[in-house]
């Protein structure tokens, strides 16, 4: 039991990171705070994906060799397990970039997503003077009614 | 359909795929830049014309000559990145291109009225920018590319939902919202994303379905398909991940709202039609049985829950807001019932619901433009003040409780009769309830528009006639009529479902 | 030239063509009341020479919507039948309604008499429909078409009482005809109407015939069987010829008439006799005969008092559909002429009554047919008619009902026939008498009822008159759709 959790250690923090994220998020009443929490979100998500990515003792996938042109540009595609690319030495070991690539996309995703929700929480502050939730709530929403005005 | 195919020069033809998101995102570009948002409208409806030409000619490609795998940058798949195009995603490119441009007609008068001057250019830059990003998810074969354009959607949606600020700044709140849901959603789509590329090793969605044929089903790929379900069932507002969507849709832009509510929410029920049926195989025994207990459930709770809350509403858009996620359940229950007849049935829906929903909130645009109408008491008299956009109103609200004459009656038509064939009796009866309900809040928006007087402040009597302009007349006169139109020729929408079903289900 | 098919279609076209002049003449009364009469006239003589094709079935494809799903008209009898009646009641109560809308003043004529046009077409396509669908179509038309009929006078009464009109008659149909409607269609791979019933031919077990037959008798709402039958007391708001419309020509007729259509040619005789719910629904709808009739009595509001007269026998109808022999059904089918003659001239006595001194409660009426004698006679007819009593036409539809119950083993219901029999002498009689015998409250009419308000009610208790003697050729046109083989010698007696 123990080594199962030992070897899949990657994970710890990557839950811890996840839950925390999304406790702030849902547990926060401040706009900023809880853009905060998302980003720790997405940091997990990070995390994921590149722990998996993992070649051990896995060399940079350049291709050293010459002869090998046509297929330098496919570097990319090699899976992250065993090297299976035709032609290559088999004993080779190459780092597979796909999921960091994959990772520096969503890490943009993340900033577009934080900037624009930054963005919006300056405006809020403008329009309502506040970024707490409970005021905003109070303002948008009559108690009596229940429905907003 | 040879006549489409031809609509283009081959060596454009054949770049179709790719041009149809290449060409918005660069427009968008464009449009930053134009000084007045005038020509940045213009730049938007050239590009919308251009996607409507381009998707007419991808089905016109698709019909004759099979499926399209256009490979970006030439880097063939399952390394590169495949555009891929079927039967599937083709009425979705259609939908989106159409409506899209009818929206953008719709726009002009519109976005003048609501959005202060020097914001329209990013505006309809932001737009386009969302418009590439739904015709970019409709049409990537690639699994990661689906998030890339998801979120490129996604944040641009963020953008113009919150424009509506000028005319009311819970805007604000409901963007910001739907900016967190939204990004947990996408984020937990990508998870599953993930946990599909650690199981298959690789991206490309049609190899992923072949290395899981071969291979089998694992704990991995479970935890990938629920992961995916939620956080596109979130974006495509499945109950109960469906709360951002009734603020987000009452108060962006009148202008936003239509075309969001005719694709947005289309676009991922699309993905998530697509994952389920081209990646995981509907014979595997957990994927199964989410068709019974998890969609065909939440179907059915959405449309019974939803269709209540929308009596209750004082808000007009927000009433047809929750009607928009009540009809999401009737395309969940078709999906749920695992049966091409089903799946077909849920596209029908999808597509007829566009047509109602875009006409529905375009005429409530236009209600908002002349006479500032935002509550449900607010529409008394406009039958008197405003008899076109009333009619056209009245024509897709009746479309939307299933009055025969119009397309609404057809789609539930066949929601019914292939729930019958699953022998699901419960799913008839819940659908003729949730009928009685649209009857009961479209009953209320009617009664107000035609037996109520309009508001003293309104004009005296008898109170004085002011049509829309005609750009916002013309775009929303097509699609009440098209949902006349189509319950007399419902062959082609019929045709596009069923090949839709029958691409993903493999032929009945 | 002229083939049954045009023919066909000109009956939709007609009234539609019509419709279009009234709403263009609007300026011009008497050019569009003339526009009114002109298509009713038209109307009528179309439909006189489909009665004549009727025999022969034929039929005209409207619009072909969907693999499967096509739009249709197909002649037979009944449906001709119920065309005659509304098309020719159509001229009557438009000369009726010229009378009362500018006896009385009335605004909004022009869409009035447009959406009589509507609503006529529409009753049109309901009698001519050869499937389901079709049938479906036109009702719902029906009912649209006749809500701003019912809330014509815009007061709060009257849209309270065109909410409740509509809540019922589209939540049934929506939420019980529709499903039964794609239920049949799922069953029998169409809904097309079959001599001998399309559900019978597709060998539909009777349990499975219950639940349809069920979801058919409260989802055609307007057939007014209890207790679908509120919106019926409650669409009373509306202008007299309104009432008359809807209780003898269109509205309620399509009901009763879609009623018999299904059991005849969705069902067939021998499914519904087969299906245990048919005794319960004959029960329900002897109950409804009943029951309609005692609170009917304690109405003192005379439109009130005969709309609860018509639930009463619209029942009638129902419970020949129920009881499912053939001379059960011939009395249902009988009911429907004979009920719409008398019912009409009742209404239209109301209305003019209304018209002249503008009372509506029967405790006010005393002594009035000494100043409107010819108006009471034709009232007192039409009530003799709906009592049952020879020589007039009503008659024969209770007659052949008692028989029907008789011969399907259902004899304790001929009680429920004949207690409405008497109930309808309590409750209908009393305006005659009090008319006739009674001192008048005033010295004299406050204003002479126009002609046009008098005529049509006298015209049409004439041919109740008439009616009574046309039983033969009624009964031959109409038997050869109820008989099946099996018992066509049986009712050669």
């Amino acid at each position: 039991m123990l080594e199962i959790i030992l070897e899949r250690f990657n994970y710890i923090p990557i839950i811890i990171l996840m839950m925390t994220g999304l406790y702030v998020v849902i547990a926060t009443g401040n706009l900023v705070k809880r853009l905060v929490g998302l980003s720790l979100f997405q940091t997990s998500v990070f995390l994921l994906y590149i722990t998996i990515g993992k070649v051990f003792d896995g060399q940079p996938p350049i291709i050293a060799d010459a002869g090998h042109g046509e297929d330098a540009g496919h570097g990319a595609e090699t899976a992250g397990h065993a090297a299976e690319a035709a032609g290559h030495a088999a004993e080779v070991a190459y780092s597979n970039p796909l999921p960091h690539v994959l990772i520096l996309t969503a890490i943009v995703v993340g900033v577009a997503t934080l900037a624009v929700g930054l963005a919006l929480v300056v405006r809020i502050r403008e329009a309502y003077g506040t970024i707490e939730d409970d005021a905003l709530n109070a303002a948008d929403y009559s108690l009596e009614t229940g429905s907003a005005e | 359909m040879d006549m489409l195919a031809s609509l283009l020069p081959a060596g454009v033809a054949v770049h179709a795929p790719a041009l149809i998101v290449v060409i918005p995102l660069i427009m968008a570009a464009v449009a930053a830049f134009m000084p007045k948002g005038l020509w940045a409208w213009g730049v938007t409806l050239v590009t919308a014309i251009a996607v409507a030409i381009l998707s007419l000619n991808i089905l016109g490609q698709v019909s004759t000559g099979g499926v399209i795998s256009y490979a970006m940058g030439g880097w063939a798949p399952p390394a590169g990145i495949e555009l891929r195009v079927d039967m599937l995603n083709v009425p979705l490119l259609l939908l989106v291109g159409i409506v899209g441009l009818l929206c953008v007609i719709y726009a002009l008068p519109s976005v003048a009225d609501e959005i202060a001057k020097k914001q329209q250019s990013l505006f309809y830059s932001a737009f386009l920018v969302c418009f590439a990003g739904l015709l970019g998810v409709t049409i990537t074969g690639d699994a990661f590319n689906v998030f890339v354009f998801l979120e490129i959607s996604s944040i641009s949606t963020y953008t113009i939902i919150a424009m509506g600020a000028g005319k009311d700044r819970r805007a604000l709140t409901a963007s910001y919202n739907y900016l967190v849901l939204g990004t947990i959603g996408a984020t937990f789509f990508v998870i599953g994303v993930g946990f599909l590329y650690m199981a298959t090793g690789t991206l490309n969605i049609a190899d992923m379905a072949a290395v899981l044929e071969e291979t089998g089903h694992n704990r991995v790929t479970e935890a990938a398909f629920a992961f995916i379900v939620v956080g596109l069932g979130l974006k495509a507002a499945m109950f109960p991940l469906h709360v951002w969507l009734p603020n987000a849709y009452a108060f962006a832009p009148n202008f936003v709202t239509a075309f969001l509510a005719s694709t947005a929410t289309k676009v991922a029920f699309y993905a998530l039609v697509r994952f389920v049926f081209s990646v995981f195989h509907p014979e595997v025994a957990f994927v199964s049985m989410s068709f019974t207990w998890l969609f065909a459930v939440v179907g059915v709770v959405a449309m019974m829950v939803a269709s209540v809350q929308a009596v209750f509403q004082t808000d007009a858009r927000r009433l047809l807001a929750y009607s928009s996620v009540a009809q999401v359940g009737y395309m969940m229950l078709g999906l749920g019932m695992g049966t091409a007849a089903g799946l077909s049935a849920g596209m029908l829906h999808l597509m007829n619901h566009a047509l109602m929903k875009g006409a529905l909130f375009m005429a409530l645009g236009a209600f908002a433009l002349n006479f500032g109408v935002r509550r449900v008491k607010d529409l008394a008299g406009l039958g008197q003040t405003m008899p076109a956009s009333s009619a056209a109103f009245t024509v897709a609200g009746l479309s939307l409780v299933g009055v025969p004459l119009t397309v609404g009656f057809t789609s539930k038509w066949y929601l019914v009769t292939a729930a019958l064939e699953r022998g699901w009796w419960w799913a008839v009866a819940a659908l003729m309830i949730s009928s009685l309900l649209a009857l009961a809040y479209v009953a209320r928006l009617l009664a107000a528009i035609w037996m109520e007087n309009p508001p003293a402040s309104r004009g005296g009597t008898p109170p004085a006639r002011r049509l829309a302009p005609w750009m916002v007349l013309a775009p929303m006169s097509v699609l009440a009529v098209a949902n006349i139109y189509f319950f007399f020729h419902a062959d082609p929408l019929v045709g596009l479902a069923r090949a839709a079903a029958n691409a993903v289900m493999g032929g009945n | 030239m002229w083939t049954p098919e045009l023919s066909l279609a000109l009956a939709l076209a007609i009234p539609a063509i019509g419709g279009v002049a009234v709403a263009l003449l609007g300026k011009h009364p008497n050019l569009r009341e003339a526009a009114t009469l002109v298509s009713a006239v038209l109307l009528a003589l179309n439909v006189a020479y489909l009665v004549e094709i009727a025999p022969g079935h034929p039929t005209l494809e409207l619009a072909n919507l969907a693999p499967g799903l096509h739009l249709v008209f197909r002649l037979e009898p009944l449906g001709a039948m119920f065309a005659a009646v509304a098309s020719g009641l159509w001229i009557v109560n438009s000369l009726y309604s010229i009378g009362y809308m500018r006896g009385n003043n009335e605004k909004n004529q022009t869409r009035f008499y447009v959406c009589f046009c509507i609503a006529i077409g529409a009753a049109m396509g309901v009698a001519l429909s050869g499937n389901l669908l079709t049938m479906f179509l036109f009702y719902e038309v029906l009912t649209l078409s006749t809500y701003p009929l019912v809330t014509h006078k815009g007061d709060e009464n009257a849209k309270r009482g065109g909410k409740i009109y509509l809540s019922i008659l589209l939540g049934t149909s929506i939420g019980l005809l529709l499903p039964a409607v794609i239920a049949t269609h799922f069953l029998a791979g169409s809904t097309d109407f079959v001599a001998g019933g399309l559900l019978a031919i597709n060998g539909v077990t009777p349990m499975v015939a219950s639940v349809l037959l069920i979801l058919f008798a409260f989802g055609i709402g307007k057939a007014a069987l209890m207790p679908v039958h509120p919106w019926l007391p409650n669409a009373m708001v509306a202008p007299t010829p309104v009432s008359a419309l809807l209780h003898a020509v269109a509205v309620v007729k399509a009901g009763v008439f879609a009623m018999l259509k299904v059991g005849t040619y969705i069902f067939g005789p021998e499914l519904i006799a087969a299906a245990p719910a048919s005794d319960a629904l004959a029960w329900i709808a002897a109950i409804s005969i009943v029951l309609a009739s005692i609170v009917a009595m304690t109405k003192d509001n005379l439109k009130a008092r005969l709309a609860f007269s018509t639930v009463s026998q619209l029942s009638y109808v129902t419970l020949g559909v129920m009881l499912a022999s053939p001379l059960a059904m011939l009395g249902g089918a009988l009911q429907i002429v004979m009920h719409a003659w008398g019912k009409i001239t009742l209404f239209m006595s109301a209305g003019a009554i209304y018209t002249a001194t503008k009372k509506s409660e029967i405790s006010e009426m005393a002594g009035l047919g000494r100043y409107m004698p010819w108006l009471f006679i034709a009232y007192t007819v039409g009530a003799l008619s709906i009592i049952g009593l020879p020589p007039l036409g009503g008659t024969w539809p209770k007659l052949f009902l008692m028989q029907g119950a008789w011969d399907s083993g259902h004899g304790l219901l001929i009680v429920a026939l004949v207690a409405s029999s008497i109930l309808n002498v309590a409750y209908l009689l009393p305006i005659s008498a009090r008319g006739f015998f009674a001192a008048p409250e005033e010295a004299k009419l406050k204003k002479k009822p126009p002609m046009l308000v008098i005529l049509p009610p006298v015209i049409t208790a004439t041919g109740v008159l008439v009616l009574f003697f046309l039983i033969g050729p009624l009964r031959d046109y109409l038997a050869p759709v109820f008989m099946s083989s099996s018992l066509a010698a049986e009712a050669a007696s």
